[in-house]
């Protein structure tokens, strides 16, 4: 059996520039799970995937790691192909989703398990278990099974485990879903420390647009195995690229309009009972095109303005600093507005929003 | 419901009613008494009332007479390579098609197919195709493979094989239910740290399937020790194949003397109860909690 120390030597963290992922699809039963995905990573970025469920981020993790056959395109690191390897020739670290801990070994050998696959002396092993476990901050549990650790620790287990071996990519299948509010929350903090410290470069997949947002160097929004949007976490969530995009990252309020006047990226709308908004053209639109207006709660305001629209509160939920209201218009749905002032249902509210904040996409016809 | 209902005066700890539900268990109760602790208590009673001498006088009896010691030497002989061979071929097989697929369902209906015929209907077909001019022995010499005689029956090594015919079904299919009860995401972890096919055997299954082998081991050694139909049709019952059993049926049937058949059935029990301890003794030794990967 050849090991992975000699022909197919992983790669060690520090010497690789990019992995490409090229025009990467995959069938499953006739459907499209991932259709040309292209994207490049550079060392030591942290790249969230991040869509709801289906939308093939997890599929794209398990082909990067080797665990699925592409259907089509290829897979690079630097001048290598490496979509043809079998995964324990990939030399890449995986965190997954139910962490997969071997629950006949302790913690120890656990995370050592990787570097006893590559043939690491004992001695060197131990140590760097040792480091691993202190990263992590588990020390003291070294002799313990994965049945005694509570669900953060064996989430910490596992990511002790992928650094251990060193790789140039770790990639993470949903790590956190599986943990209460406040643990995932510390353990957001975790990762990105640990990922600074180490430098290891990240793929993390993800449903929950908060994590992506506070971990991710860039962010990756897929949808139906289709890329949506490349871009920064400041990029994704002030200027989606599309309407789907819009509403996974909490632009709640989607409604339609028709252009006015269109002027470069500024562009008026009339929309129902001939309110008119001034907003931000996001793909080149035509007058009298339709379109559909994407606003997030938390940017619309009561206030008056050369735009602002008349509108009855139907219902105020309490949130501690703020009400969430919902706020019946001329348009069809109600909208969702954020606002730190207390009103009560029934009153009648002006709306404004700043037109940089008023997103308009080409209307879905 | 009267028996509910705990009286104020009664002491701060009493015991709670017995809940009417546990009678539910008499009917199965009554079956296990009548069908298997009275007749094993009449039995082992009888074992101790020889026709002559005294209490322990069948036993004494089995252990002097050559004839009847020898054939807990022959039934081990049979019965612990039988079931090795069984549970060997059954892990490699089941771990071959632990993957679900079609293949897989075709594959499994073949192999537990001997299951349903029995020991005597394959006892018969082996006679046929086994015998020194059965098919076999043609398809060999017609392929110019073996030009000597073939024999594979009425001796050990048709036992051994209708053994091998009988038990591997019920092996397999345990097997196989305790390979796929790991989860796959633990080959599949290894794998990413650098585990090859056999390495992922080694380290991930092996060590959690080791203490489900034993149990098979035990399981099918219990039935493979109780060989009685195969030794008889396919065996030399006089001879190598003269198994514990057989010298049961003759104490019973033949000479009548049912308290010496009770000694030896007792004995025969003893015998099975003690590879089973030892082999759970081992068991022990190793991991057997559960087999997944953590929470969630």
């Amino acid at each position: 059996m050849v090991m992975p120390n000699t022909a197919g030597r992983p790669v060690e963290k520090n010497e690789f520039k990019q992995l490409r992922l090229e025009g990467v699809s995959r069938q499953f039963g006739g459907a499209n799970a991932l259709d040309q995905l292209s994207l490049t990573i550079e060392r030591g970025e942290f790249i969230a995937l991040l869509g709801p469920s289906g939308c093939g981020k997890s599929t794209a993790l398990n082909c990067m790691a080797g665990l699925l056959p592409l259907s089509g395109g290829s897979i690079w690191l630097d001048q290598q192909r490496i979509d043809t390897l079998p995964p324990e020739k990939r030399g890449f670290g995986m965190v997954f989703q139910n962490y997969a801990l071997f629950p006949h070994l302790t913690v120890s050998r656990n995370v050592g398990f990787g570097l006893k696959m590559r043939g690491v002396p004992a001695a060197e092993i131990d140590k760097r278990v040792a480091a691993a476990l202190d990263t992590v901050q588990l020390q003291g549990h070294a002799d313990k099974l994965p049945g005694q650790l509570s669900g953060g620790q064996q989430q910490r287990v596992a990511i002790a485990r992928a650094i251990v071996i060193e790789p140039p990519l770790i990639l993470m299948d949903e790590p956190l879903s599986n943990l209460d509010a406040k643990l995932r929350i510390e353990m957001r903090s975790e990762i990105r420390r640990i990922h600074r410290a180490q430098g290891c470069s990240t793929v993390y997949v993800t449903h929950d647009q908060d994590e992506a947002l506070a971990m991710a160097d860039r962010v990756v929004v897929m949808k139906l195995g289709v890329v949506q949007q490349v871009g920064t976490p400041q990029e994704v969530f002030a200027r989606p690229a599309t309407l789907d995009v819009a509403r996974f990252m909490g632009y709640r309020n989607v409604l339609p309009a028709r252009v006015l006047r269109s002027d470069g990226a500024s562009v008026t709308v009339e929309g129902a009972g001939g309110v008119r908004l001034a907003g931000t053209a996001m793909q080149a639109l035509a007058a009298g095109a339709s379109v559909m207006v994407a606003v997030r709660p938390d940017e619309i305001a009561i206030a008056e303005g050369e735009h602002a629209f008349p509108g009855t509160v139907e219902t105020a939920e309490y949130g501690g600093r703020e009400w969430l209201l919902q706020v019946r218009t001329a348009f069809e749905d109600l909208l969702y507005v954020r606002s730190s002032r207390a009103v009560t249902p029934g009153d009648s509210v002006m709306l404004a929003a700043a037109p940089d904040r008023v997103l308009v996409y080409a209307g879905e016809s | 419901m009267a028996g509910l209902a705990t009286p104020a005066s009664a002491a701060p700890h009493a015991r709670p009613p017995l809940d009417p539900a546990v009678m539910l268990v008499a009917p199965a109760a009554a079956v296990m008494v009548m069908f298997f602790v009275y007749p094993f208590a009449y039995g082992l009673l009888l074992s101790f009332q020889p026709a002559q001498g005294g209490v322990l006088q069948n036993y004494i009896h089995f252990f002097q007479t050559r004839d009847l010691w020898q054939t807990i030497g022959n039934t081990l002989q049979l019965a612990l390579p039988a079931t090795l061979i069984n549970v060997g071929f059954a892990l490699a097989i089941a771990y071959a098609t632990r993957v679900k697929s079609p293949y897989q369902r075709l594959l499994s209906t073949l192999l537990v197919v001997p299951l349903t015929l029995g020991t005597v209907l394959i006892a018969e077909g082996m006679l046929t195709y086994f015998g020194p001019r059965g098919w076999l022995a043609q398809a060999l010499h017609w392929l110019n493979l073996y030009e000597g005689s073939i024999r594979l029956t009425h001796n050990y090594w048709g036992v051994l094989i209708s053994l091998v015919i009988t038990g591997f079904p019920f092996a397999y299919l345990l097997i196989l239910s305790y390979i796929t009860g790991i989860d796959p995401a633990l080959p599949r972890a290894a794998a990413t740290l650098g585990a090859d096919g056999w390495n992922r055997f080694r380290y991930i299954y092996l060590p959690l399937l080791t203490p489900g082998l034993v149990m098979a081991f035990c399981l099918s050694f219990v039935q493979a020790f109780s060989v009685f139909p195969s030794a008889v049709l396919l065996g030399s019952p006089a001879g190598t194949t003269r198994v514990i059993a057989i010298a049961a049926y003759e104490a019973a049937f033949e000479q009548y003397d049912y308290s010496l058949a009770s000694a030896v059935a007792m004995i025969m029990g003893l015998a099975q109860l003690a590879i089973v301890a030892a082999a759970l003794g081992l068991r022990r030794l190793f991991y057997r909690g559960p087999v997944t990967g953590g929470k969630g």
